[in-house]
């Protein structure tokens, strides 16, 4: 590990070349960097691409339209016509899914990065500050877990009526507590560590210590947080398109797929197994790039 | 030298890693006579935690690999023992106590269910013998008021008293040997003076073979029969302790010496003598002595490997300096 | 003495933390780390502060430099009581008070460069243009016997004597006069511990710096500090020159932690030296009188009903009814 270890610090140091750039740290390239090393980060990273220009592009592409109904053509087995079959009112499975990616990808990273976003602030400013702004923020994320979220969810989209925006809003209402609580005992763990002591010794700002120093310690948790987070956010949004408050019929989704789907699992199973089959992808392919992404952020990995 | 508890032959250990092969024990003989406390001193990375790990045969597999010629346990070849063999031995005829009493004890369950494990194992003994047996133990390493320490959990006690549980929980079945790596570097000095002590009485009382791993001399002063001196993998000295303390006569070992502070001498001057530079990478040595590079009397010959030369009186040396003349390459002065 | 030769003087100071308490934990504990002590670092000398672990002398440290507020008491530096200091003040004297780390591993930030380690106390007290900022880290490193190249480096990419230095040049990067070394040196191996002995002794006297020297490690002090201080359970039991308190120590604590360190001389073996025996009590549960009558061979009956207070004997100063004589 230690490929510094060609010096000997006793001896008058060595003098430099004359000239030597020192360059500015730049954390982002090493990180660019070791990313790209790590195989199978850059294949998930390849089908998180493909899939993205599939969603976009689905007008384009998809072979068939998502809403025509052709009731004589209801719940077919796979064929040339119909690569993974059709559905109860005679859709194209596999178009259904191109549309579904459109909403599912959304549902899946956006809200997963918002409730990241206020739960890593919440908890380090919960773990870090202490006192009375740990007591009031972690009773608020309390009150969060304690609710049934799904309730919670529901009333939203009730009161707010059931539209995308709105499903991200509940989705990151429902999901920054834990994240908060993550990160606040992580918080906590650091602040006790020598380096954060040290910076305060250095007469560095508050400011400065939560999110220059601790802040970057916490990112590996917050890379493995959203890896996990997208699935569920992806099966959040299905049990409330489900449930009926989420994406409305006709519009797909893969989670509302899925769930209609299933009924006819025994007659047509490639209807809810295919769009099972693309979720199951996608999150193993965000799963890749999150390990890829933690790994490279680690300096310790970087050699 | 027939009566050795412990006589170890070219014991090598090597990990495999990404980077290929690491050899971080490099052909490592030596004796532990019956009754004698043996000391290994080295900085850290030179390998004396490896050499009770691949005596105890807890070296991480696979990446781990211990070789021997011979590893003779009270003249029983252990060296060829499959894992079932040394789970077998540990505990049974060699022990160990860690470093960290805090650590090495499992804090949800009772001190003494702990320390009688090994006699469960082993044994088979029913939990009443145990605990009567605990009871027995505690009082020998000298824990106060056993009988209502026997239900403490490991919070409950002091830094002190844990590692008297652990030193308990090591002689427990009566090893033949009890390697003990770092057993006081935790603790505090007046704490860490009664744990030697209570090391020393008990060699002399029950006659325990020890192995004491320790990177500070004073300890190797206080409580060493012999000693051997590590250095990158490497034994480079070994000699009889008021020989290593009198005569010193590896370089490195020179050095370390000159180097520690002495609390019972008055301030020498502002700068205190110090070896310069560090221990070498394992996976990038140094061609020849691994001490070379460091070593103020290093000479041409250092660049090729020294074998272990004798001095007087089994006092040996891994030094060019000591090499008898004959073994010396054709061609190359000192 | 002028008071100007006075770096920074402790009066009084306490430091006591609360333990369990709240609804199931029953009435809350208070553990007196500090126990008014009382203290004046000279300039540009080495003060070491001594003890057991749980002594108080982290807690001393740490509350020197206001990086824990003392419960109660005084800290002067130059003149300034910090204790009376709002946060932007004492954040702005931090570049004077600074403190050394013991954990090499812990106290650098792995995720930092050693370019942005370095870099960070200058900017935080507004040093200069980013161009001075990068030749000032350069010099820090050079100023600790390291090579500038190592400025672009990750902390886990060096050995533990190594990370040291480096905390000591982010220590040193605003000009401290006063330093805390907090056991900066226990971690290290015996060979790299001489060179960074030898490495503040040489800053010390180029920078004209004071120390104020944390450790546990008796023959560190006594080969590399000016003057002793003794902690026993929040106290200062011992105060004297290095030489004066190891030629004959008052305290009979301070005996006894002399006569319990290894001697690397297998001839003064096996001498019957008094060893203390069973264990330091709790700070939570302080003994009545001298916090070491339980402990001490020569206690009596006044040890346990009254509290010795430090007392000045010529240059010198211990907290015990019965000093052993000199």
């Amino acid at each position: 590990m230690t490929h510094t270890s060609d010096l000997a610090p006793d001896l008058p140091p060595d003098l430099a070349p004359a000239h030597e750039a020192l360059e500015e740290a730049s954390f982002l390239r090493d990180t660019v960097r070791a990313f790209r090393r790590n195989r199978m980060a850059m294949v998930g990273l390849a089908f998180v691409v493909a899939l993205v220009v599939c969603a976009v592009f689905a007008p384009w592409i998809s072979p068939h339209d998502p809403y025509r109904v052709a009731l004589d053509e209801q719940l077919l087995g796979p064929s040339r016509t119909y690569w993974l079959g059709t559905d109860n009112f005679g859709r194209d499975v596999l178009t259904r899914i191109l549309y579904g990616a459109r909403i599912s990808l959304v549902v899946g990273i956006v809200p997963s990065l918002i409730s990241l976003a206020i739960g890593a602030v919440m908890g380090i400013l919960s773990g870090y500050l202490g006192g009375r702004t740990d007591f009031v923020v972690m009773r608020l994320a309390d009150m969060m877990i304690a609710f049934p979220s799904l309730l919670l969810a529901m009333v939203v989209m009730y009161t707010l009526g059931a539209n995308l925006l709105n499903i991200f809003l509940a989705l990151a209402l429902v999901g920054w507590a834990s994240v908060a609580r993550v990160v606040r005992s992580q918080t906590l763990a650091l602040r006790e560590k020598e380096f954060i002591e040290a910076a305060r010794a250095n007469g560095t700002s508050r400011s400065r210590i939560m999110f220059g120093h601790i802040f970057p310690n916490v990112i590996p948790t917050l890379i493995v947080l959203f890896s996990l987070s997208i699935p569920e956010a992806i099966m959040w949004e299905s049990s409330l398109s489900f449930l009926g408050v989420g994406v409305q019929p006709p519009e797909a989704s893969w989670g509302l797929l899925v769930a209609k789907g299933k009924e006819y699992m025994f007659q047509a199973p490639t209807v809810a197994i295919a769009p099972g089959i693309a979720i199951l992808l996608t999150v193993l392919a965000f799963n890749f790039i999150g390990d890829g992404l933690r790994d490279a952020l680690d300096p310790s990995m970087k050699d | 030298m027939a009566d050795n508890i412990l006589s170890v032959r070219g014991l090598t250990t090597e990990f495999s890693g990404g980077r290929g092969d690491v050899r971080v024990l490099d052909d490592l003989s030596f004796d532990v006579g019956r009754g004698r406390i043996v000391g290994l001193v080295g900085e850290s990375g030179s390998g004396k935690s490896m050499t009770a790990l691949s005596l105890m045969g807890l070296v991480p597999q696979p990446q781990g690999r211990v070789t021997a010629r011979s590893i003779l346990l009270d003249g029983t070849e252990i060296s060829r023992l499959g894992p079932a063999g040394m789970r077998a031995l540990r505990g049974r005829d060699i022990a160990m106590v860690f470093q960290e009493p805090m650590t090495s004890l499992n804090p949800v369950r009772k001190v003494w269910e702990q320390v009688g494990e090994p006699l469960a194992i082993h044994h088979g003994l029913g939990r009443r013998a145990i605990r009567a047996r605990v009871l027995e133990m505690f009082e020998m390493v000298g824990i106060p008021d056993p009988k209502t320490r026997l239900d403490a959990y490991p919070h409950q006690l002091s830094g002190g008293l844990r590692q008297r549980a652990m030193i308990a929980m090591g002689l427990i079945c009566e090893p033949k040997l009890l390697i003990a790596d770092e057993p006081t570097t935790a603790l505090d000095v007046t704490t860490q003076a009664q744990i030697l002590r209570l090391m020393r009485e008990l060699r002399d009382r029950v006659g325990t073979s020890i192995i004491m791993i320790t990177h500070d001399l004073g300890i190797i002063a206080e409580m060493c029969d012999e000693v051997n001196v590590m250095y990158a993998g490497q034994i480079v000295e070994q000699a009889d302790v008021f020989d290593l303390f009198e005569k010193p006569s590896h370089p490195y070992t020179r050095g370390l010496l000159a180097s520690i502070p002495r609390a019972t001498e008055p301030r020498a001057g502002r700068r205190m003598p110090s070896i310069p530079g560090m221990v070498p990478n394992l996976a990038k040595l140094p061609p020849g002595c691994r001490f070379s590079p460091r070593c103020a009397e290093a000479m041409p010959i250092c660049r090729r490997p020294p074998d272990l030369a004798t001095l007087d009186g089994g006092h040996v040396a891994r030094c060019w300096l000591h090499a008898a003349p004959d073994t010396r390459p054709m061609g190359e002065t000192a | 003495m002028t008071a100007s030769d006075i770096v920074l003087s402790v009066r009084d100071v306490t430091k006591h933390y609360r333990v369990g308490g709240g609804f199931a934990g029953g009435p809350a504990k208070v553990v007196r780390a500090v126990d008014g002590v009382t203290l004046d670092i000279r300039a540009r000398e080495t003060f070491a502060l001594v003890g057991e672990s749980g002594c108080g002398k982290t807690t001393l440290g740490r509350v020197m430099l206001r990086l824990q507020e003392p419960t109660s008491g005084q800290i002067d530096y130059r003149g300034t009581d910090l204790t009376g200091l709002d946060e932007a003040a004492m954040r702005a004297l931090r570049k004077r008070l600074q403190i050394v780390f013991q954990d090499p591993y812990a106290s650098l930030n792995p995720r930092m460069r050693i370019g942005e380690i370095l870099a960070e106390p200058l900017r935080s007290h507004g040093y200069g243009p980013p161009a001075d900022i990068r030749d000032r880290c350069a010099e820090l490193l050079e100023m600790v016997g390291l090579r500038k190249q190592y400025l672009h480096n990750y902390p886990h990419q060096f050995s533990g004597g190594q990370r040291q230095r480096i905390g000591i040049a982010r220590a040193l990067a605003n000009n401290p006069d006063f330093v805390v070394c907090d056991e900066s040196v226990s971690a290290l191996d015996v060979s790299i511990q001489a060179q960074v002995l030898n490495l503040l002794a040489d800053l010390q006297d180029r920078l004209k710096l004071t120390y104020f020297f944390i450790t546990h490690d008796l023959a560190v002090v006594r080969q590399f500090a000016d003057r002793v201080g003794v902690m026993f359970l929040g106290r200062l039991v011992e105060l004297g020159t290095t030489e004066e308190l190891f030629a004959q120590p008052l305290h009979p604590y301070t005996m006894l932690l002399m006569s319990a360190v290894p001697r690397p001389d297998p001839r003064q073996r096996g001498r019957d030296r008094p060893m203390m025996q069973g264990e330091i009590p709790s700070p939570m549960h302080l003994p009545s009188g001298c916090r070491f009558h339980t402990r001490c061979p020569f206690a009596q009956e006044i040890c346990r009903r009254e509290d010795p207070s430090l007392q000045a004997i010529g240059s010198r100063a211990v907290a015990c009814h019965f000093p052993l004589s000199g």
